[in-house]
């Protein structure tokens, strides 16, 4: 209740930008900066998660903090999970789910293409009955073990890896090539068609007309192309390990919080 | 022959000369804008959604807040009738529609402040489950309205500067403005945690 009036509050005066209080961009899923899980914990949580990143493409991401400082603890978990960039960049099927110790709350964001499968009552359900009862015990790993498997029953079958393993990258410069080879194509067509004319107004005319609209064509040919090499520029450095690299999902707000 | 080159190279020259000048990138952010704007107005209409259903909830536990409930659903039937289209986003326009969405967000909270007296009503599962999707839409209204501000600084960084501005004032591209800290957060009611 208090969380739903420090909401309506919060829209009021909602002004933070994203300071650097944020982690850098880890090589794994499961990223625990206290010091809390035990290495086999970390791995057993990292195996099931990539596993079912490597089948589903819908990455959940888990970062145990101290606190979240200043802010609020699910707008920590949006810029987290912006930052790092979790889920995958066209379908925003990323989870970020934030452990801050000692403020004893927890934030399950969720990224815009997983709002339908997972909405704001499931999560906070898995909150409140998977997660909350382990971590009041102190038991975070069971917690977080719940919790996630609660996830992946919701969200299996959502989404489906398209293209296992090779899945990032690489996809601009072939994209650059394929529009260099437009442009050539439609240089050569050009220029016959104006040899072919040999000097005749009509064709001279015509020819100058085509020419500006495939000028303005191969523009926004171009333009196009620039466009996605930036938005592919999200994609992450293939740290090894199993896991591939975050795919540059974003959040919009969704998802919910609890403490206890 | 030499007319199809010419052509061909005036256009590339153009088309230069125009992305030099920012105009293409101008066009994006501009679009860039009005997208967040349709974001905005979606998250505000899913809490315009909601509120039916949280009043009448309300109403079956606390039937002597008819006044707290009455404000609540004059405030959102006036906000619904202010929309604003994205190709027309006036900093009237905007002021308004945020004047009047900041009413239904006070109207809102003094009902949810008012809810803590009736624990058999919290207690129940309908309410627990329309508390925690007010929660989220807030959420997503606030962090919509942020990233709508963030893409109109963007674009009028990009329209103020040289020598984009020329461009800007020869295709019409004007400054926009994003929504102000709301006045209303100074006199939200008092919450005693």
């Amino acid at each position: 209740m208090k969380k739903i009036i420090l909401a309506l509050f919060l829209t009021f005066i909602y002004a933070g930008g994203f300071a650097q209080d944020f982690p850098a961009k880890p090589n794994t899923l499961v990223n625990d900066y206290t010091g809390t899980l035990t290495e086999v914990q970390k791995q057993q949580l990292e195996n099931k998660l990539v596993a079912f990143d490597d089948s589903s493409s819908t990455q959940i991401a888990i970062a145990i903090i101290k606190s979240a400082g200043q802010y609020d603890i699910n707008d920590y978990a949006l810029g987290l999970g912006r930052k790092w960039g979790v889920g995958g960049a066209k379908k925003n099927n990323g989870v970020m789910i934030v452990v801050a110790l000692g403020d004893r709350k927890i934030a399950m964001q969720t990224g815009y293409g997983l709002e339908g499968a997972l909405p704001d009552i499931i999560t906070k359900r898995i909150i409140d009955n998977e997660i909350k009862p382990y971590f009041k015990e102190g038991d975070y790993y069971s917690g977080l073990d719940a919790g996630t498997t609660a996830i992946i029953k919701y969200t299996k079958g959502e989404y489906k890896n398209d293209n296992p393993k090779a899945r990032r990258g690489k996809n601009s410069p072939a994209g650059g090539v394929f529009i260099l080879i437009i442009i050539i194509v439609i240089i050569i067509i050009i220029i016959r068609k104006g040899g072919g004319g040999g000097g005749s107004e009509v064709y001279g005319g015509r020819g100058s007309g085509s020419g500006f609209l495939t000028g303005m064509l191969l523009g926004s040919l171009m333009n196009s192309g620039r466009g996605s090499g930036s938005s592919w520029g999200g994609g992450s450095s293939g740290g090894g390990g199993g896991f591939g690299g975050f795919g540059g999902g974003s959040f919009g707000g969704g998802g919910s919080s609890g403490s206890w | 022959m030499k007319k199809a080159i010419l052509g061909v190279i005036g256009a590339l020259f153009f088309t230069t000369m125009l992305s030099s000048c920012g105009y293409n990138t101008m066009v994006k952010l501009d679009e860039d804008v009005k997208t967040k704007w349709n974001q905005v107005e979606t998250q505000y209409q899913r809490r315009s959604d909601l509120i039916p259903n949280l009043v009448s909830t309300v109403k079956g536990a606390a039937k002597f807040e008819e006044s707290t409930l009455t404000a609540v659903v004059e405030a959102r039937s006036k906000a619904s009738q202010i929309k604003v289209n994205a190709d027309d986003l006036s900093p009237e326009k905007i002021a308004q529609f945020q004047a009047a969405q900041g009413q239904v967000g006070q109207a809102l909270s003094r009902l949810m402040v008012l809810t803590e007296n009736y624990p058999e009503l919290k207690a129940t599962q309908q309410f627990s489950d329309l508390s925690v999707q007010l929660e989220g839409t807030e959420n997503r209204i606030a962090v919509a309205r942020k990233d709508f501000n963030d893409s109109v600084q963007e674009y009028n960084t990009k329209v103020r500067s040289f020598p984009n501005n020329l461009t800007a004032g020869m295709f019409g591209f004007k400054q926009r403005v994003g929504f102000k800290a709301d006045e209303g957060a100074q006199n939200a009611p008092k919450v005693q945690f």
